[in-house]
């Protein structure tokens, strides 16, 4: 696998605190056997609803088409263990998630997809949200060798956790080939383990 | 740092060593498959050329598109009869066993391995699925799991995690009549928060939980994850291990006497050192719903809704946005809410001791369930239904008007045909109730005990229950 050291692009502000699993992708299009085409039911049911009462979600937003960093706020991707949601926001283009929280589930998942979660504080999120409505072609980096999310003149320390981050700049996020490694010290732990042997 | 806890044992006893990027790599005892989430794991299993490394370790099921009416194949929803195919090929391919539609074991993954006797103390459980956390009941440390993570396991039996840090919920002294295990872990989620739990496992403990019986455990435990724990358990006890007694995959014979003694070894030391520990009353516990659009929005039936200038100012635009969706205003009273549909059943609630309560709220009530409520009564597994239809619940459950239905995971996520319509409003034993959840995307879900939604039904409006059970109790 690759190392994954910084992320460029254009920024999508996403606004609101607890943002769960089945508003990321509703439960109707898990009814498959591959994640392809996920990416264009991301948010279906918000972006349908704010549609009807003719708002526009920040997905169907022209200004942000094409961008790559998805910048949220609290909790984000709370509930379900559906990799179906970050598969969705993956084909959809995003390549990073700024958040002030994520549910750990749904950060797990991203890390296996290769798809940084690094967080803020709420009010520096915020502040990245406001400057990027002002301004949607503004460039943010997501830069996981110097923990840090910059934004035209802003620079924000970033947290992620260690043994995520060096899985990212190690290129060791998709932890199979690792697991299959150790597969002769697996095999003498069942040894050892007492309800796999008649305790 | 956590010190001879539950989790710390049966962590230390399953961690293989750790990886080069820091994580541990964690041997999984139990996994369990289902088929929404596995199908890409055995994808990309292929694509790796990679096969299935304990076979006997699997077990798979079907519970998430389950028609819980009409269950002949093909499926009537295409979809579903791919995917219900996709697992028939998989499991067959790698040599896993798989209770199917009309097995007598099929049913809601969370449900059938604890009946079975598959799930037991010490072990590590992993699914493809949150509320794989509902194993943690038995004293295992369950963890849900997402597809690419299902394919570690496939492929390694392993894991790559972080370690938790362990907090213990303590809940103490008695619950009052019309109390119950939901009612406490709804108080729980609604007073730590929906992410209060992140980075940690929930031990829960003290005298209210320990009087719990095993079903009830298990419906604290599933919803930990809703929470934002990890990960909750609760220490193998007695009342652990007569369940589990005679089960088909417990263990039989002189190897159960070891057994026990090795399962009351695990369970954490009465001087185990904790990260965190929270008390709560269980004289503080009334009966709880949701009002909201997290489980965290919940509150006793005699509280008025909460004002939105009572939360932190991070929250408030979320309780507004709740209101606005529920079509709710603060200061007024759950009680007497009209509702739409009854939802009975999911890995939650859908459990015997949770229709054998169901069935007697009908009894004790009277009345028969109006015609403007739709009622869906669903058993966790083709188990739950034998032993209710043994016992005589369906019948109850039709003369009192519901609808008694077939295993499956049914109207908790609506992957299957049963879904809300529209701004319909449903009293539910499930688990979430987040927008859109219940098959509608603006269909309104209240969570509540099965008692509270049986006694929903009836009167066709949110209504109190205690006043029928304590008149039990005085009886």
């Amino acid at each position: 696998m690759s190392a994954i050291t910084t992320i460029s692009g254009r920024a999508i502000p996403l606004r609101g605190n607890d943002i769960d699993t089945d508003r990321i992708i509703p439960a109707r299009f898990l009814r498959c056997v591959t994640f392809d085409g996920l990416g264009e039911h991301v948010f279906a049911d918000d972006r349908i609803q704010l549609k009807t009462a003719g708002k526009v979600h920040p997905f169907d937003n022209a200004a942000y088409a094409g961008a790559s960093i998805l910048i949220a706020g609290n909790n984000f991707g709370c509930g379900s263990s559906r990799e179906h949601a970050p598969q969705s926001l993956q084909k959809w283009g995003i390549n990073a998630v700024v958040g002030s929280s994520f549910a750990e589930i749904f950060f797990n998942n991203n890390i296996a997809l290769g798809l940084p979660c690094v967080c803020l504080s709420a009010s520096e999120i915020e502040k990245l949200q406001s400057v990027i409505e002002a301004d949607p072609k503004l460039r943010v980096e997501v830069d996981l060798v110097a923990g840090q999310v910059r934004a035209g003149e802003l620079t924000f320390a970033a947290s992620i956790p260690e043994g995520a981050r060096q899985m990212f700049l190690r290129g060791l996020w998709d932890a199979t080939g690792q697991l299959l490694e150790n597969m002769g010290k697996v095999r003498q732990r069942v040894t050892e383990i007492p309800y796999l042997n008649g305790f | 740092m956590s010190r001879g806890t539950l989790f710390d044992k049966v962590w230390q006893l399953h961690e293989i060593g750790q990886l080069e990027g820091g994580q541990r790599q964690l041997f999984i005892g139990l996994h369990l498959i289902h088929e929404v989430t596995s199908p890409q794991a055995f994808a990309m299993l292929r694509e790796r050329n990679l096969t299935v490394a304990f076979p006997e370790r699997t077990l798979a099921t079907v519970d998430h598109i389950v028609p819980t009416a009409d269950q002949t194949r093909p499926f009537v929803d295409t979809l579903a009869e791919e995917m219900m195919q996709s697992l028939e090929v998989n499991t067959r391919e790698s040599g896993i066993r798989l209770y199917n539609v009309g097995s007598g074991k099929q049913g809601v993954v969370h449900i059938i391995a604890p009946e079975l006797g598959l799930t037991q103390p010490g072990m590590t459980v992993a699914c493809g699925d949150s509320h794989t956390a509902t194993h943690g009941a038995f004293g295992a440390i369950a963890f849900g799991i997402g597809t690419s993570q299902v394919r570690d396991v496939l492929a390694s039996q392993t894991l790559s995690m972080e370690p938790l840090k362990v907090r213990r919920v303590e809940v103490n002294g008695k619950l009052a009549p019309g109390v119950f295990a939901k009612d406490v872990i709804l108080h729980i989620i609604r007073h730590l928060g929906v992410k209060g739990g992140v980075g940690f496992a929930y031990e829960f403990a003290g005298s209210c939980i320990e009087a719990l019986g095993m079903e009830e455990r298990m419906t604290i435990c599933n919803m930990a994850i809703e929470g934002g724990a990890r990960c909750g358990y609760i220490n193998p006890d007695q009342i652990t291990f007569d369940y589990l007694k005679g089960r088909e995959f417990a263990p039989k014979g002189d190897e159960w006497q070891r057994a026990v003694a090795w399962w009351r070894s695990i369970a954490s030391d009465v001087d185990a050192d904790y990260d965190d520990l929270v008390r709560f009353d269980a004289s503080d516990i009334s009966p709880t719903l949701t009002w909201g659009i997290t489980p965290g929005q919940a509150l006793g039936l005699d509280e008025a809704l909460p004002q939105v200038a009572s939360f932190e100012e991070e929250e408030q635009d979320l309780i507004r946005q709740a209101y606005e969706y529920m079509d709710l205003r603060p200061g007024e009273s759950m009680l007497g809410l009209a509702i739409d549909v009854a939802f009975i059943g999911s890995c939650t609630n859908g459990r015997i001791s949770d229709l054998r309560e169901v069935a007697h709220i009908c009894q004790l009530h009277g009345g028969r369930v109006p015609a403007s409520v739709k009622t869906v009564v669903v058993p966790g597994s083709e188990a739950v239904k034998a032993e209710a239809e043994a016992e005589g619940l369906d019948k109850i459950f039709v003369a009192h008007g519901f609808d008694w239905r077939n295993a499956g995971c049914s109207m908790c996520l609506a992957m299957n045909p049963d879904k809300l319509i529209g701004r319909q409003i449903c009293a539910s034993t499930s688990n979430r109730n987040f927008k859109g959840r219940q098959g509608s995307p603006s269909g309104r879900t209240l969570l509540m005990s099965p008692a509270m939604v049986a006694l929903a039904a009836l009167e066709g409006k949110v209504s109190d229950v205690r006043p029928l059970l304590k008149r039990e109790v005085k009886s």
